[in-house]
C-alpha cells in the first residue's frame, strides 16, 4: 500500500491580480497529522478549498489514494470528495443551524446511503435498516466527543466551543481516510483546546484517519503533529518536524520579522531586566 | 421610422421600470431585503399627487413635490415600523412582509370612498401635447418622462459621488458593520434610503399617470420592474435603468413585430435568458460566501 | 410535564413519538372519515378544498420550506396539472391514468423551471420562477385549441370504478385518499436521507457539498417533487371548480400559495394543513365579520385585500414560525409550565452579507 495519501504539487491559484497561493507542493503521509502553518492571510484555507475543489488551482495538481490507486483530485467534482474520503471542517462554521445536532451528523452519513427515493418514499423495511443502522454509527462518534447531552439541541442555539466540536463529529461521521481540520482550537479555551488534541490523538490513533490540519495555536501544533509546512503570502517556506519548522529562520522572520528585529527586542528586554 | 418611434415609446416605458427597479436596487444594497411593495408605492404616490390637485387645491408645481416628499416620509415610516424589526429573517419572509404591504396599499386605496376601482386622470399641464419632428410623432409625456428620468439619474449620480450623504450610503451598502464602526448611523440611514426609493417610486407614479391613468391596480407595473432588475444586476444603480431601458425597448419591439401575447411575455423570456448567460445581471456582482 | 426518555431507536424513526401522538391523530382520522355522513355538504365542500391545497402546500412546503428554494410561480405547476386533467378526461381517458400524467407533466415542466436554480439563488431564483409562472400562464392562454384559451374549460365528473363521483362526500372521500398517500410520502422523505439533503442545502449549500450531497440532483428532486404534488392538486383542483380559466393560475394564486405556506408555518408539515384551512377559511371570516363593521370598510370591495396584507405583516413581524411555531410555543408553555423561558424560540438572525448590522 502506498504511503502518501495526498500530493499537491505545485499549486498556485490566482484570484483576479492576488496570488493567493504561490507554487505549493506537500505530501501528507498515510496515519500522519500533517499540519499548515502560517500568519493570517498565508493562504492555508485557500489550500483546504483547492483540495475540497471549492476553487479550482490555476496551475498545479493534486493527486489522492482512491480506492483503485491514485487519481487526479482536481478532476473531481466537488459533490465526489466526500465519497472519496476527504473530509473537512471550516473555520467559520459552517453546519446546519436549523436542524439538530443528531440531524447534522446523521448528513455526515450522507454518501453511505444505500437507499433509494422509492424506498424512502414508502419507508420500506430496508430504508427503516438504513436508518437504524446510520444512528448507530453516529452514536459511536457521540460517544467519542460526548456530545450526548446535545443530541436534540438546535444546533443554532449551542455555544461556540459545542458548535466546534459538533462540526468535528460531523466530518468524522463521514468515515474520512483524510480529515482536513480548519483551525480547530480557534475560539476555545485552555480546557476545551486539550481534549481537542486528544481527540486529534485519538482520531490518528484509534480511527486510523489521516489528519491535515490549519493552526495557529503552537502548542497544540507541537503536540499533536508529526510534521509543518511553514506558508507565508501563499508561498511555502519550510517543511518538517515541529521543531525544525519552528527553528527555521525564514519561518521566525515571517512571523516576527527580521533577525535584527528579534535580536533588538532581545536588548530591550537585556536593558529592562536589569 | 416606425422602428424609431417604437424605440421612443419603448425607452419612454423603460425609464418608468427603469425608475421603479431603481428602488428595488436602493433597498437592495442597504438592507439586502427585495421589496415586492414598490408598484404599489409608485401608485399610491399617483394617488399622492391627484388628492394634492383635487382635494387640497394645490396647483401641479406644488403637487408634485408635495407628493414625492409625502411619499418619502411614508417610505421612512415604512421602515422604521415594518422593516426594522425582521430585517435578520430569511429573505422568503421578508418578500411575504413587502408583498403583504402592497396588499394593503391597494386594498386602503380601494376603499376610499371615491376611489374604488375606478380610473382617475392626473390633471398634468402637458397633458395630450405632442412634438412632431417630421414624421416623427412624440408626446409631452414620453418627452417628460425621458427628461425627468434623466435628470433624476444626474442628481442621483451627483449625490451618490459628491456628498456626504451619498458617500455614506454608499460605505454602508459595501459593510455595514465597518460604516456603523467609523460612525455613520447605519439605521437612519436605512430608513433614509426607503424614503429615497419611495420618493422616486412616487416620480414614477406621477410620471406615468398621464400616460396610463390612475387606479389601483397600477402596481402590477411593477412586477416588470423586476426583469429590468434582473437584467441590470441586483447590485447595480446604474444597471437598474439601463435593465428598465432594454425591457422597455424589447417589449415594444415585440409588441409590433412578434404575434399577439408575446408582449406580456417578452420581457420574462429576456429574464430567462439573461439569467442562463449572465446570471448576476450585466452590472452585477457575484456574491459568494467566503469560507 | 411529559419527558420523552428513549431508550430505542425506533422511537425516533417512527412516526407516532408516543401515546399522545397515537391518540390525537386517531381521533383526527376518525372525524375525517365520518365527515361525509357528519358534517353537511357546504362545510365538506371546504373541506375538500382544503385537502387539494394542503396537497400543493406539502409541495411547495417541501420546496421552500425544506429545501430554502424561492417559488414565486407556483400556480403554474397547479395549472399545467389541472388543464392536462381536463384535457384528458374530457377526452375520455381513465381517471387514474389522467392523474398520473398531470403528475407527472407538472414534474417534468417543474424540472425544467428547476434549471435556474442549479445556477442562481435567492431573489435571481425567484425571479426565474416568476418568469416561468408568467410565461406558463401565457401559453395556457393562447393555445387554444387544447386550453380553450380565456374562454375557459369545463371539466366532466371523475370516474373511478366504474361510477362517476358526482357527489361531494365520494369526492371529499378520493381527495382524501389521496392527501393522505401525499402526506405519508412527504413525511417519509423527510425522515430519511432524501429529506435531509434538502434541509442540508437550505441551511448551507457548501457544507452540504462537502458532505457529498451532489447540489444539482436534489435540487432539480425538489423541485420536481414539489411541481408533482402541485400537478395532483390541480387535478383535483379541476374537479372540484369543473370550470378553468388561466387567469385562475396567475400571480394572485401563486401568491396566495406562498401566504399558505409562511402563514401555516415554514419547515413544517403541519403548516402546509394549517395554511390551507387558514386561506379556505380566512375569506369566510371576512363576510361573517363584513356586517360587524360600519358600512364604509364592512363593503368595500378593497376589504379581503387590506386583511390579507394585514394578516400577512402581522404573522411576519410577530409570529415569523407561523400559526405551527404558535402552536408549539403554546404547547409548551403548557408542557413546561410554570419553566416556560421566553427566549427557548429566539430564532438566529441570518444576513447574506456577514457584516450587517445585527
Amino acid at each position: 500500500m502506498n504511503d502518501v495519501l495526498l500530493s499537491a504539487k505545485n499549486l498556485s491559484v490566482r484570484f483576479g491580480g492576488v496570488l493567493a497561493v504561490n507554487d505549493v507542493s506537500f505530501d501528507v503521509k498515510r496515519g500522519e497529522v500533517f499540519t499548515l502553518i502560517g500568519p493570517n492571510g498565508a493562504g492555508k484555507t485557500t489550500v483546504f478549498n483547492l483540495i475540497s475543489r471549492i476553487y479550482t488551482p490555476t496551475t498545479g495538481t493534486i493527486d489522492y489514494a482512491g480506492p483503485e490507486g491514485m487519481l487526479r483530485l482536481t478532476d473531481q467534482a466537488p459533490h465526489r470528495i466526500a465519497s472519496l474520503g476527504i473530509a473537512r471542517t471550516f473555520q467559520n462554521i459552517e453546519l446546519f443551524e436549523h436542524a439538530t445536532v443528531l440531524q447534522n451528523l446523521l448528513i455526515g452519513r450522507h454518501t453511505h446511503r444505500r437507499t433509494g427515493l422509492l424506498s424512502e418514499l414508502f419507508f420500506t423495511a430496508k430504508t427503516r435498516a438504513a436508518e437504524i443502522e446510520a444512528r448507530e454509527k453516529v452514536e459511536q462518534v457521540i460517544e467519542l466527543l460526548d456530545l450526548q447531552h446535545h443530541r436534540e439541541s438546535m444546533v443554532a442555539g449551542l455555544p461556540y466551543g459545542v458548535r466546534k466540536v459538533v462540526e468535528l463529529a460531523r466530518a468524522l461521521c463521514t468515515e474520512p481516510k483524510l480529515l482536513l481540520l480548519d483551525e480547530p482550537s480557534s475560539g476555545l479555551n485552555v480546557e476545551e483546546t486539550d481534549d481537542m488534541a486528544f481527540w486529534i490523538t485519538d482520531i490518528k490513533d484509534e480511527l486510523g484517519i489521516t489528519v491535515l490540519m490549519v493552526e495557529h495555536d503552537m502548542g497544540l501544533v507541537s503536540k499533536v503533529s508529526d510534521r509543518v509546512l511553514a506558508m507565508s503570502q501563499g508561498q511555502q517556506l519550510a517543511t518538517g518536524t515541529p521543531t525544525e519548522v519552528q527553528a527555521d529562520p525564514g519561518v521566525i522572520e515571517a512571523y516576527l520579522g527580521s533577525v535584527d528585529d528579534v535580536s533588538s527586542l532581545r536588548r530591550e528586554n537585556h536593558k529592562v531586566n536589569a | 421610422m416606425q422602428l424609431l418611434q417604437l424605440l421612443i415609446s419603448g425607452v419612454a416605458q423603460g425609464c418608468i421600470y427603469g425608475l421603479i427597479a431603481l428602488g428595488f436596487v436602493l433597498i437592495y444594497k442597504a438592507t439586502e431585503t427585495v421589496s415586492f411593495a414598490q408598484g404599489d408605492l409608485m401608485m399610491v404616490g399617483a394617488f399622492g399627487g391627484l388628492a394634492a390637485m383635487t382635494l387640497l387645491g394645490f396647483p401641479f408645481w406644488l403637487s408634485v413635490p408635495a407628493a414625492i416628499i409625502g411619499m418619502a416620509l411614508f417610505g421612512v415610516l415604512l421602515e422604521r415600523i415594518v422593516i426594522r424589526p425582521i430585517l435578520g429573517q430569511p429573505a422568503f419572509s421578508i418578500v411575504m412582509l413587502t408583498i403583504g404591504v402592497g396588499y394593503v396599499l391597494r386594498g386602503v386605496i380601494t376603499m376610499i370612498p371615491n376611489i374604488g376601482t375606478d380610473t382617475h386622470t392626473l390633471p398634468v399641464p402637458y397633458a395630450g401635447e405632442v412634438l412632431r419632428l417630421g414624421a416623427l410623432v412624440i408626446s409631452a409625456e414620453q418627452i417628460v418622462v425621458i427628461g425627468v428620468t434623466a435628470l433624476l439619474c444626474g442628481g442621483l449620480f451627483a449625490m451618490f459621488r459628491y456628498s456626504k450623504l451619498g458617500i455614506a450610503m454608499q460605505a454602508s451598502s459595501q459593510n455595514q458593520l465597518a460604516a456603523y464602526y467609523m460612525g455613520i448611523p447605519v439605521k437612519r440611514l436605512n430608513g433614509l434610503v426607503w424614503g429615497l426609493a419611495a420618493g422616486v417610486a412616487a416620480i414614477a407614479g406621477l410620471l406615468l399617470a398621464p400616460i396610463t391613468f390612475v387606479h389601483a391596480n397600477m402596481g402590477f407595473i411593477g412586477l416588470k420592474a423586476f426583469p429590468a432588475a434582473v437584467v441590470g444586476g441586483f447590485t447595480s444603480l446604474p444597471g437598474a435603468i439601463v435593465g428598465g431601458l432594454i425591457i422597455g425597448v424589447v417589449e415594444a419591439l415585440s409588441g409590433f413585430y412578434l404575434p399577439e401575447g408575446f408582449k406580456d411575455i417578452a420581457p420574462y423570456i429576456v429574464v430567462l435568458l439573461m439569467l442562463v448567460l449572465k446570471p448576476n445581471g450585466l452590472f452585477g456582482e457575484k456574491l459568494r460566501k467566503k469560507v | 410535564m411529559r419527558f420523552l426518555f428513549k431508550t430505542d431507536y425506533d422511537q425516533d424513526i417512527r412516526l407516532a413519538k408516543h401515546g399522545g401522538h397515537v391518540f390525537w391523530y386517531s381521533l383526527l382520522g376518525l372525524f375525517l372519515l365520518s365527515a361525509p355522513f357528519t358534517v353537511d355538504e357546504y362545510w365538506l365542500s371546504q373541506m375538500t378544498f382544503v385537502l387539494i391545497y394542503a396537497i400543493v402546500g406539502l409541495g411547495l412546503m417541501l420546496l421552500a420550506g425544506f429545501t430554502g428554494l424561492f417559488s414565486l410561480g407556483h400556480a403554474a405547476f397547479l395549472g399545467v396539472g389541472a388543464y392536462t386533467q381536463a384535457i384528458m378526461v374530457n377526452a375520455g381517458l381513465p381517471f387514474p391514468l389522467a392523474l398520473a400524467c398531470a403528475g407527472l407533466l407538472s414534474a417534468a415542466v417543474g424540472m425544467v423551471v428547476g434549471l435556474p436554480a442549479l445556477r442562481v439563488k435567492g431573489i435571481y431564483l425567484g425571479m426565474a420562477t416568476l418568469a416561468f409562472g408568467f410565461i406558463v400562464e401565457e401559453g395556457m392562454a393562447r393555445w387554444e385549441q387544447m386550453t380553450g384559451g380565456n374562454a375557459g374549460l369545463m371539466v366532466q365528473y371523475p370516474k373511478l370504478f366504474g361510477m362517476e363521483l358526482d357527489t361531494t362526500g365520494e369526492f371529499y372521500a378520493l381527495c382524501l385518499v389521496i392527501c393522505v398517500a401525499a402526506t405519508l410520502g412527504i413525511v417519509n422523505l423527510m425522515r430519511s436521507s432524501t429529506g435531509r439533503a434538502f434541509v442540508a442545502i437550505r441551511d448551507s449549500e457548501i457544507s452540504a457539498q462537502s458532505m457529498g450531497i451532489h447540489l444539482a440532483r436534489y435540487k432539480t428532486l425538489s423541485f420536481a417533487l414539489s411541481a408533482f404534488l402541485a400537478g395532483i392538486g390541480g387535478a383535483l383542483y379541476a374537479h372540484k371548480i369543473q370550470f378553468l380559466s388561466p387567469d385562475q393560475f396567475g400571480i394572485i394564486q401563486s401568491i396566495d400559495l406562498l401566504l399558505m405556506v409562511v402563514i401555516g408555518g415554514l419547515g413544517s408539515i403541519h403548516g402546509a394543513f394549517l395554511g390551507a384551512i387558514f386561506l379556505i377559511v380566512m375569506p369566510q371570516l371576512i363576510s361573517l365579520g363584513k356586517d360587524f363593521l360600519p358600512a364604509a370598510i364592512g363593503q368595500a370591495a378593497g376589504l379581503q385585500g387590506t386583511v390579507y396584507g394585514l394578516v400577512l405583516i402581522a404573522f411576519v413581524l410577530f409570529e415569523p414560525m407561523g400559526l405551527y411555531g404558535r402552536w408549539l410555543k403554546v404547547r409548551t408553555w403548557f408542557q413546561l409550565f410554570p419553566f416556560y423561558r421566553k427566549g427557548m424560540f429566539k430564532r438566529q438572525k441570518s444576513f447574506q452579507k456577514s457584516d450587517r448590522l445585527k
